[in-house]
């Protein structure tokens, strides 16, 4: 199980690499979008995951798809490090944007993940 | 010419980088002990995944241009490494959990602790690494 949980977690960070790269190409910005894009997609996932234990599913799907794949996939360094970048470009507004606007759409999207689970 | 992110090699170097962090923050949730509704495993990755990249980004930005050789170490132990070790999602359910039952202080002391945290780990790699390289 263990490995299984680690290879998810490979192929959600290479996801991640996917994804961000294609939002990077089509939609060139100092704004880390792409990364915003992965933290919500994850944190709706992982909470619907965490929905479905929570109504009685085998807790080993979260586990191989919320703690591998949606862990891999998701990313807070690169969000601070993005962070930190922007301050350092004194683009204050768009750091603190990307702050703000992660945790402000991520805890919402990991709600409506779990409430969607629950009307299952 | 590929660009990095459609590269098959690169992505596997960035999923074996991320399989390699996802069982390191595997390990680090059943060895951090619990301290109560508090997420600390989670906290604990993701500072010193933020800490390390920092670290990292810093290093190897003072290399100058980066070369094909500078970009594998960013993709395989930024990307994928520090990426997979840290953790958004867990962290957004993990405050969903505490707002929805009712510890709304846990739950704004574990946000300031981690975006606080992991802003500082950043700023504390990045210093290490400016001075090693002076």
């Amino acid at each position: 199980m263990t490995v299984l949980l680690a290879l998810c977690g490979g192929l959600g960070a290479a996801c991640r690499f996917a994804l961000d790269g294609a939002v990077r190409t089509r939609r060139p910005s100092r704004f880390p979008w792409g990364i915003l894009l992965v933290n919500v997609l994850g944190s709706l996932l992982l909470g619907f995951l965490t929905g479905l234990v929570a109504g009685g599913a085998d807790p080993r799907w979260r586990l191989v798809l919320g703690v591998g794949f949606c862990g891999g996939f998701t990313t807070f360094s690169t969000a601070m490090t993005d962070t930190a970048r922007l301050a350092r470009e004194r683009a204050w507004r768009l750091a603190a944007g990307n702050l703000v606007g992660t945790l402000a759409t991520t805890v919402p999207a990991a709600a409506c993940g779990y409430g969607v689970a629950g009307l299952l | 010419m590929t660009v990095p992110h459609r590269d098959p090699r690169l992505l596997l170097l960035v999923g074996a980088g991320g399989t390699v962090g996802t069982l390191l923050r595997w390990a680090a949730s059943e060895v951090v002990p619990a301290l109560g509704a508090f997420p600390l495993a989670t906290l604990a990755v993701n500072l010193a995944g933020s800490f390390v990249l920092g670290f990292l980004l810093e290093e190897l930005l003072r290399r100058g241009a980066e070369t094909p050789a500078l970009r594998r170490w960013r993709l395989g132990l930024g990307t994928g490494v520090c990426g997979g070790l840290t953790t958004w999602s867990s962290f957004a359910v993990e405050l969903d959990r505490l707002l929805r039952g009712g510890a709304v202080g846990t739950a704004l002391g574990y946000s300031a602790a981690s975006l606080a945290g992991g802003l500082l780990a950043v700023a504390a790699g990045t210093v290490l690494a400016a001075r090693r390289t002076r």
